[in-house]
């Protein structure tokens, strides 16, 4: 076989990348817009004015504008506090700086992703996106249902572009004509996943046009079309989802119904006939310290809350366990341990002998040794109410100042360091209080570290007497509690399917090559089978004069069965470049 | 239940990181030298060239100018547009810097191992971690690529890269090896954040083609009209046009793994947090950078914002994802406070 068949010429004139091609998708997209802005129109009227915007706004060029002002207007979300995330801290924010923070206000500069102006311009970036979307998809329909594009008159100007011929007598022996190779060209094209089509057969010039990649457009389409989906599960979420807080302390339940929550949040369609009531009770709460390293003596490890949980009243009792990053699923909502904390328990009694108030009061930890802010209000103390507000300190340790603070997060050596007031303490209105704050303006001061009672301190087990017989304060054990968040978003597979298939099939459209390949036939006169072949790729596609040798070896593979052709196609391209436009020998070589 | 630290093997994997500093200097040095002596030695090559060219220019006139006599002059730049290793003179210098690189890279390799089998986890759930697990994968992304294409021209900004990143782990936030806080103790740790850092880390070789892609356009347009050539060693790097598709397919892929990390990220939330999405400084940032890169991809396809613009927004979208990872993880308070 060696050099009896050589195949004359295999040149691919790859050009990497293929430029001039990229900017299809922008002419099917801006096409119109760009040519509508460049010439001067006579008056529009009222539904040509209303096109010209729709066009202008499905431009590409407006859509990659609403994408960086997206991009911009997201900023001040970060850096203003949140009203949806942090409405305490917007509060102090208005309240340090009265000139700016009405203004900042004004512009809903702590609301900026429920503001009319961030809204607009997702929403605008939305509309341009389903105006875009809309005609492609149809177009897209249509080219998968019509056939690859028609042949060009001259497949040498494409970007990749080669020839191929085989010899008279090899041609013969086989019984090519230039429709068999069409026909075949078409058969292995097929193979490598092309749609073709096969046409002007029978004549002398018959062709191949086929076309691969389609997935691409899909892909595209599939991406854009998904992002619409995730913004409505997100709305879907907003519209029927609900969330609260709740914190327990061990032993204590909580029941879903609407007076069970500390706080709660309700989408803007929510009925309080959704929340199922389950139950569950919070057993015993863990927490597992560094004990360890020295550099990280103290930080926490693990935290689990052991629950009892019931599905509804009357239903069987199930232990589960609580942990950080996995939530608890009951009843439609997920449960989540958000922060724990100690609970003192304290017992009040008041002037008259009597228990004014007992149980385990919750502390609100402001550092990661657990030093936590308590305040202790009993409201039914006679003949005065009582209050007290200070520290609980997990470790207590007194510096050399005689400042106590707390030296571990464990309870090593619990202590409450507390003021005490009495008189009114403004809860028998009916106005609502924080129950973490003490306004003590109307009060009296009892005990203080500045005046001459002192503070109190007390350690597990103590009992202090309040001064001039006002009552008394126990400090009778520790507990633990949990802060607990309740979810419920009806939204969120939607969210995660949709986002899932934007993931996909954005994949699809960056990485698949959209291309065109033809292949036309001929026969020399002396008996020789004529093959040229040119690629054109629809977007970016780097791997068009890869794909064109590809198919270069594939169909010389498939006439010139043993000719080897498996040589160093740049070699090739070199030397028959070098050879320049006419027949070169060089192959023989190579074989 | 976590298992102690091992804490010798810490110290171990510093001393790793340490040694893996020295090797990228010296590294980036020899990239550094090889910029400056391939410029040397084709400026003498070329003022050979125009002077042996001269007088055949002269007899053959205008017309032969762009038929391939190759006078260096009309050339803007001299490397190989398709980034392909092959002709070109010998680059010496480049050879040791690359091989410092793999040398470096390996120790580096070692250090972030052993950080990891110290602490019985992944070695990524802390700032320090992030910046020297990081500069890892750019090190590594960077020698992937140069097996396929000829990225040397860019090797001066990557490692350069690569050491300021070590410093800013050792001098910025040192952290000795220990357990996670619960709030990270999550398989989705190893998933949200290596995807995060991998990406971060093809944006940072896109990052350096796209500032060298402005400079070579500058100086093409320089050459256009007939100034003189300031910016030799740029002849070193591709045309503007090579870097920017280059970097465009390096960019695809990133996209890919950010919008990855931001979904993971959204999964990982919801676990943690009860929420996918809350509108958290670091979710804000990650959202920010996910749209100027989206941005970026649609400029591409956008009449007159290919080329120098699409570059900048590369750029911008770098500069946030340093902001993110930066002020935003140290300076903002949210639920990604994970400095310490």
């Amino acid at each position: 076989m060696r050099g009896r068949i050589t195949p004359r010429r295999i040149v691919i004139e790859g050009k990497g990348t293929v430029k001039q091609d990229v900017s299809q998708d922008t002419r099917d997209r801006a096409g119109a817009a760009g040519a509508a802005s460049d010439v001067v129109l006579p008056s529009l009227g009222f539904f040509g004015t209303l096109r010209w915007a729709w066009t202008q706004l499905t431009s590409m060029r407006t859509a990659l504008f609403l994408l960086l002002l997206l991009a911009v207007a997201a900023v001040p979300g970060s850096l203003f506090p949140q009203r949806p995330a942090n409405p305490a801290v917007v509060t102090q924010y208005l309240q340090d700086n009265p000139d700016t923070g009405p203004v900042l206000d004004w512009f809903q500069l702590f609301d900026v992703y429920s503001s009319v102006w961030f809204s607009a311009i997702y929403l605008l970036l939305f509309v341009s996106l389903i105006g875009c979307v809309v005609p492609r998809a149809i177009a897209h329909f249509r080219a998968v249902r019509s056939k690859p594009p028609r042949t060009p008159r001259r497949l040498s100007r494409l970007p990749v572009y080669g020839t191929l011929e085989v010899p008279a007598d090899r041609a013969r022996e086989a019984g090519l004509t230039p429709s068999s190779a069409a026909e075949q060209a078409a058969v292995l094209l097929k193979k490598r996943g092309y749609r073709v089509d096969v046409r002007d057969a029978g004549t002398d010039r018959p062709s191949v046009g086929a076309e691969r990649g389609l997935a691409k457009e899909l892909g595209n389409l599939v991406f854009h079309t998904s992002l619409i989906g995730v913004l409505v599960s997100v709305a879907v979420g907003g519209l029927f989802g609900y969330n609260g807080q709740k914190v327990v302390v061990e032993g204590d339940s909580f029941v879903n119904t609407l007076i069970g929550y500390d706080s709660f949040s309700p989408g803007s369609n929510f009925s309080d006939d959704r929340l199922e009531p389950y139950s569950l009770r919070l057993d015993s709460f863990d927490v597992r310290f560094d004990r360890e390293q020295e550099s990280h003596y103290g930080q926490p490890l693990d935290f689990t809350a052991e629950l009892t949980t019931q599905d509804g009243p009357g239903r069987d009792e199930e232990q589960q366990v609580l942990k950080v990053n996995e939530p608890l699923s009951i009843g439609g909502t997920n449960v989540y341990l958000v922060g724990n904390g100690y609970a003192p328990v304290v017992t009040v009694r008041d002037g008259e002998g009597n228990v004014a108030s007992q149980g385990p009061v919750v502390s609100v930890p402001s550092d990661g040794l657990y030093t936590s802010l308590i305040v202790i209000k009993a409201p039914d103390a006679r003949p005065e109410q009582l209050g007290f507000v200070g520290f609980f300190l997990p470790t207590a340790f007194v510096d050399e100042d005689g400042v106590s603070f707390s030296r571990d997060p464990d309870p090593f050596n619990p202590q409450l360091n507390l003021n005490s007031y009495y008189g009114d303490l403004g809860l028998d209105d009916g106005t609502p209080e924080n129950v973490y704050v003490l306004d003590t303006e109307n009060l009296t001061e009892l005990n203080s570290r500045n005046n001459d009672a002192g503070g109190i301190v007390l350690g597990v087990g103590q009992t202090y007497d309040l001064p001039e017989g006002k009552g008394s304060i126990t400090f009778d054990g520790l507990k633990r509690y949990v802060a607990l968040d309740i979810h419920h978003d009806p939204g969120e597979v939607g969210a995660l399917v949709f986002s899932t298939l934007a993931l996909l099939g954005l994949t699809a459209s960056l990485f698949i090559g959209r291309r065109r390949l033809w292949v036309r036939t001929g026969e020399h006169p002396d008996g020789r089978i004529m093959l040229e072949y040119g690629l054109l790729a629809r977007g970016e596609d780097h791997r068009l004069a890869a794909e064109g040798q590809a198919v270069g070896k594939l169909l010389a593979d498939h006439w010139l069965v043993a000719s080897g052709t498996t040589g160093d196609h740049r070699e090739q391209e070199a030397a028959s470049s070098a050879a320049g436009s006419g027949q070169s020998h060089h192959n023989a070589k190579d074989n | 239940m976590p298992v102690p630290v091992n804490a010798e093997l810490g110290q171990a994997s510093e001393l790793f990181m340490l040694l893996a500093s020295i090797a990228y200097m010296v590294a980036l040095v020899f990239f550094v030298l090889d910029l400056v002596k391939s410029s040397t030695t084709i400026s003498t090559l070329e003022t050979r060239l125009a002077r042996a060219d001269a007088p055949a220019r002269t007899l053959a006139g205008v017309g032969a100018r762009g038929t391939g006599s190759t006078s260096a002059a009309t050339v803007p730049a001299t490397a190989d547009d398709s980034m392909d290793y092959g002709a070109g003179p010998r680059r010496g210098r480049a050879r040791i810097a690359v091989a410092l690189t793999v040398l470096a890279a390996l120790i580096h390799g070692t250090a972030v191992v052993t950080r990891g089998v110290a602490a019985h986890r992944v070695p990524w759930g802390n700032m320090y971690e992030f910046c020297t697990t990081g500069a890892f994968l750019v090190a590594v992304i960077f020698l992937v690529t140069l097996t396929r294409k000829d990225l040397r021209f860019v090797g001066s900004f990557v490692v350069g890269l690569v050491v300021i990143m070590l410093c800013a782990a050792t001098v910025g936030f040192p952290t000795p090896v220990a357990n996670l806080i619960p709030a990270l103790q999550s398989y989705w740790l190893v998933v949200h954040v290596s995807i995060a850092v991998a990406s971060s880390a093809m944006f940072t070789i896109t990052f350096a083609m796209s500032v060298l892609q402005l400079l070579q356009t500058s100086r093409e347009a320089k050459l256009l009209a007939g100034k003189a050539d300031t910016a030799k060693f740029l002849r070193l790097v591709p045309s503007a046009l090579s870097l920017e598709n280059l970097s465009y397919r390096l960019n695809a892929i990133a996209f890919v793994g950010w919008t990855f990390t931001l979904m993971a990220g959204a999964i990982w939330a919801e676990q943690a947090w009860g929420r996918y999405w809350g509108w958290d400084t670091k979710e804000v940032w990650t959202f920010v950078i996910w749209t100027v890169y989206a941005g970026y991809l649609h400029a591409r396809a956008t009449r007159g914002w290919t080329g120098t613009r699409a570059a900048w927004l590369s750029i911008v979208g770098y500069l946030c994802i340093v902001f993110n990872f930066t002020i935003v993880n140290i300076y903002f308070s949210g639920l990604h406070s994970y400095a310490g």
